[in-house]
């Protein structure tokens, strides 16, 4: 039998030398078990996750912008940076973060009314802070909020050494003086908005049941802690992001973008129509009134912009409506082109991109063409019923515009009779606000005027920050309110606006020859206050939901937001074009086929004209809609910077706005142990390891001295 | 909780189940495949008693916490009835291939006896049965979070790679004084077995209370080994010697370096 069991076993040990591979045969299993490992870790939301981790949902991180020379924003790391919660609602709170904690570093929960210039660079100087929650300050601050410049789009306006030295960095008026310039520094922790405030209440039971220290001693684990994921791709500048954009495209078969220009479109509208891939005749003068269409605050895609942007752009819709009111519109002497830009905020996208546009020939319009430019800007805090004119100081010095300048401003004046709104100068000694009137005069010459509710700095405390929401242009509706009769309902606000579109679309008609009586000419305040809620209250609100395109019905969110984004059109824009389609253009009895394909059906015209096949309001009793065809003359222009154009990123010139690019945006908070309980765990497993290791290399070394062979020779053995 | 917890808890729960394969089961071809195949055995048994679960928590009303939790309990012990039953499917596997190994061989010996299929049967049952309670907590402890913020233990990982030694432990018993039972028809054997299963699967259910899971399971755990170190040839006369021995003479050149079988 011994003999037997020794060739059974050197045959088993050939057959396991021919049979073996390589590796060791523990190899394959293990590999299994790590395979295992990482992909139960790509499962997410399993019960074991929900046990550790509370996600937070509701935030807005700030993300990184870059210019030609600089980058700002925030930054965290790879795989997201974890910290410490502490609640800080009082500057004697941040003692505890910068010098007393036991524990860095921290994450910080911070009061919205602390949130300001002071309090985030004591921050940004120091180790022990990986990063920061803002929970939003409800009501606004009192003391106004602006993370933007005080001196907004200084040197890409007009203003230079060459032009107007003195006005040059707001040396003359300082336009937001309440701007603290937070939204322009560059972070290196991540900075996170809390917009829900359940949420901030959850994160701050957390803290108080962890982290509070007790009896002066320092808080003892577990303890609360919150990590922040927003990592950004670019790094730099636009000139060094650009250049790796390139090199990914030249170089790899799957290119990896690492930031995007800000883009979007620009939208006009021409009172008369025009050809708009033609060119205007020479001698054509056309009126521009423009606004702007966005805004911006400190985090991602939070940019209500109430005064900002949509207050202008407001009056400005509602001053188009009612000049098409007018009876001999077509037979006026000039033209009037209804533009709104977009991309202002970011060093003027939209209205450097058409003067480049205009001075290489490419849009229907010449430089020449202009015969003059009215502007409005941030209309709706009014100080009693005073409405300010600004004209450009420096060119008021040339004889030829300052007589047409006098002649604007008193047509300017003259409709205002009868309104609730007196218009003032502001006088010559002052320079023109950051608008995009300042972009055409660099390029030429024209007369124009801004029109603004302030006369030197800023009327609005919340300039381009997240407080800038319905309350600060003082809308406000009574209790109870269905959505659908807060559509409805005409607030003072509205009245307003309604009042200063009147008066603008008279002097507009006068400005373009018009000599009858302007008294039809008459801004619905009914529109106005439709509008105000659209754009910023509620996008998804039947008005709108009627004058969109049917493939359109889905992007309407809830909560408007005006920033310009990287992907175009956004939601703003789309909405202009389509509520502007509405209150100038004309319902035209076309088929859907003939609507979408003008080209195909008989007197069109399809070169003046834009035709959009919209769906058309719900009946109240079915749940079908109908859908018409409206004819406008509203086109899309791109407002993409001309320094990406010419492939210019470190210019001067034009703006060089991109935004960074980036995987995962997300926060969570749990709990973590101490240092001590985690070695612990480790020492022990290693302990146990090396235990079994040896017990087992032991019994199975003396197996038969544990395991006998039993004396019946049937049963075979260990 | 980071990499050390990871680490910890890995080396807990499969430290003595990685040393077992190791030493006595990698070097052996044949053993591997009988690991692997129960390893399979016990996962089908476990996709079977979770579709049977499954179905039971979808029709049935997912807000009512008393039914969600029978339904639970209901579900383990159809669970843990089904695993046993997969293990003597499994004996009746390894029967008919012993016959084939006999038949294959040159002298109508097996290369492999039946109570070594039933502990390297027990081993593969133990660790894919440990591989499944223990992974996706695995995964989480690599994260920075540990277990806590909605009042539950701090241990809790700790408590798991615990409990998961102790079942691969079990299972690797179980396996030897399942088919010891199956092999000399001993149904009381088998009975004890099972009743063992569900009374370490049901002390779970005192979790998070984890001495009333713990403890009990270790005790458990203790009695199957001296059973099926009795069962296996072993005594208390072999044991004194196996230690003194060890004690006397570390390394004898006679004694070690053999491997079983």
């Amino acid at each position: 039998m011994a003999a037997a069991a020794g060739r059974a076993r050197s045959r088993r040990g050939m057959a396991a030398a021919a049979g073996s591979p390589r590796l060791p045969a523990w190899c394959g299993p293990l590999r299994g078990l790590l395979l295992a490992v990482l992909a139960a870790g790509s499962c997410h939301g399993n019960s074991v996750e929900r046990k550790i981790y509370i996600p937070l949902n509701k935030t807005a991180p700030c993300v990184r912008l870059l210019n030609a020379t600089h980058q700002i924003g925030c930054q965290s790391s790879i795989s997201g940076d974890t910290g410490v919660i502490h609640v800080v609602e009082k500057e004697e709170d941040l003692n505890w973060v910068l010098a007393d904690g036991p524990h860095p570093p921290y994450m910080i929960l911070l009061d919205g009314n602390l949130f300001n210039r002071k309090v985030l660079m004591q921050l940004k100087g120091t180790s022990r802070v990986s990063g920061l929650a803002v929970s939003i300050a409800k009501p606004n601050p009192p003391q106004g909020f602006s993370p933007g410049l005080k001196c907004p789009n200084d040197g890409f306006g007009v203003y230079s050494k060459d032009y107007g030295p003195q006005y040059a960095h707001c040396n003359t008026t300082v336009w937001n003086p309440l701007g603290s310039g937070i939204s322009y520094e560059d972070f290196d922790f991540p900075i996170f908005l809390l917009e829900d405030a359940n949420e901030t209440q959850v994160i701050k039971q957390c803290y108080q049941d962890h982290n509070v220290p007790r009896d002066g001693s320092g808080p003892e684990y577990p303890l609360c802690a919150m990590q922040l994921f927003s990592h950004m791709h670019a790094v730099t500048s636009t000139v060094t992001c650009m250049r790796r954009n390139s090199i990914q495209n030249t170089f790899s078969i799957n290119p990896e973008t690492v930031c995007d220009p800000l883009l979007d479109y620009n939208v006009w509208s021409t009172l008369q129509p025009i050809n708009s891939s033609g060119k205007v005749d020479r001698e054509k003068e056309v009126i521009i009134v423009a606004t702007r269409i966005d805004s911006h605050s400190f985090f991602w895609n939070i940019a209500p912009g109430a005064e900002s942007a949509v207050s202008s752009f407001v009056t400005h819709l509602a001053a188009a409506e009612a000049l098409h009111k007018a009876s001999d519109v077509h037979l006026l002497q000039r033209n009037v082109m209804f533009t709104f830009f977009q991309g202002e905020t970011f060093d003027y996208i939209g209205s450097s991109r058409m003067v480049y546009d205009m001075e290489k020939d490419k849009f229907p319009l010449r430089l020449d063409n202009i015969h003059s430019f009215v502007e409005l800007n941030q209309v709706a805090l009014r100080n009693g019923s005073v409405l300010w004119m600004h004209t450009d100081p420096v060119s008021w010095m040339n004889e030829s515009v300052q007589i047409q300048v006098r002649n604007l401003l008193d047509i300017l004046s003259n409709s205002s009779v009868g309104a609730n709104v007196t218009l003032r100068e502001v006088g010559y000694s002052q320079p023109l606000p950051p608008s995009s009137f300042q972009r055409f005069l660099r390029a030429r010459h024209i007369p124009g005027v801004v029109l603004t509710d302030h006369q030197a700095a800023f009327q609005n405390r919340y300039y381009q920050s997240m407080y800038d929401t319905p309350e600060n242009i003082r809308m406000q509706y009574p209790e109870g309110l269905s959505p659908e009769e807060t559509l409805e309902y005409v607030t003072d606000t509205a009245k307003s606006l309604a009042e200063v579109a009147t008066v603008v679309a008279r002097a507009l008609y006068r400005l373009a020859g018009g000599a009858n009586n302007t008294s039809a000419i008459q801004a619905d305040p009914k529109t106005v206050t439709r509008m105000l809620y659209g754009f910023l209250i509620k996008m998804n609100n039947s008005w709108f939901q009627s004058i969109i395109k049917p493939d359109l019905k889905g992007i309407l969110g809830d909560v408007p937001q005006h920033y310009v984004a990287v992907s175009s059109p956004v939601n703003t824009t789309y909405l202009v074009q389509y509520v502007l389609a509405n209150l100038t253009g004309t319902v035209v009895n076309l088929t859907k086929e003939e609507c979408l394909n003008p080209e195909k059906a008989p007197n069109t015209e399809k070169e003046l004209y834009d035709y959009a096949w919209v769906q058309g309001s719900l009946d109240p009793n079915s749940t079908t809609r109908v859908p018409y065809c409206v004819r406008s003359t509203v086109h899309l222009t791109k407002a993409l910077s001309p320094a990406f154009e010419l492939r210019q990123w470190g210019s001067t010139e034009y703006s060089t706005w991109t935004e960074s690019r980036w995987k995962e945006i997300r926060a969570r908070i749990f709990l973590v142990a101490s240092k001590e309980l985690e070695i612990i765990t480790l020492v022990v497993g290693i302990v146990i390891l090396v235990f079994s290791l040896l017990a087992t290399h032991f019994i199975n070394a003396k197996a038969d001295v544990l395991f006998s062979i039993p004396r019946d020779p049937g049963a075979v053995a260990y | 909780m980071t990499l050390a917890v990871f680490f910890g808890c890995t080396f807990i729960a499969f430290g003595p189940a990685l040393s077992l394969f190791l030493f006595t089961i990698a070097r052996d071809p044949l053993r591997i495949i009988i690991l692997i195949a129960g390893a399979f055995f016990w996962l089908v048994s476990l996709l079977l008693s979770s579709l049977i679960w499954f179905i039971a928590v979808k029709a049935s009303d997912p807000r009512d916490e008393a039914l969600q939790r029978g339904l639970l309990i209901f579900g383990v012990m159809f669970s843990v009835l089904l695993q046993e039953a997969f293990r003597f499917l499994y004996y009746k596997l390894l029967r008919k291939a012993i016959e084939g190994l006999v038949a294959l061989s040159e002298d109508g010996c097996s290369p492999i006896s039946i109570q070594q299929m039933a502990y390297v049967a027990g081993v593969g049952f133990g660790l894919m049965s440990g591989a499944f309670s223990m992974i996706n907590l695995l995964a989480d402890a690599l994260g920075p979070g540990t277990v806590g913020i909605h009042g539950d233990s701090q241990l809790y990982f700790l408590t798991s790679a615990f409990m998961t030694m102790v079942l691969i432990f079990l299972h690797t018993f179980w396996g030897i004084l399942f088919f010891h039972g199956c092999e000399n028809q001993r149904w009381w054997e088998i009975a004890a077995v099972v009743l063992m299963h569900l009374a370490v699967s049901g002390s779970t259910f005192w979790n998070p209370l984890y001495v009333g899971s713990l403890v009990p399971s270790y005790l458990l755990m203790a009695a199957a080994a001296v059973w099926a170190y009795l069962l296996s040839g072993g005594s208390a006369q072999n044991l004194r010697r196996f230690l003194l021995c060890k004690c006397l003479v570390k390394g004898d050149g006679d004694l070690s370096g053999r491997p079983w079988g």
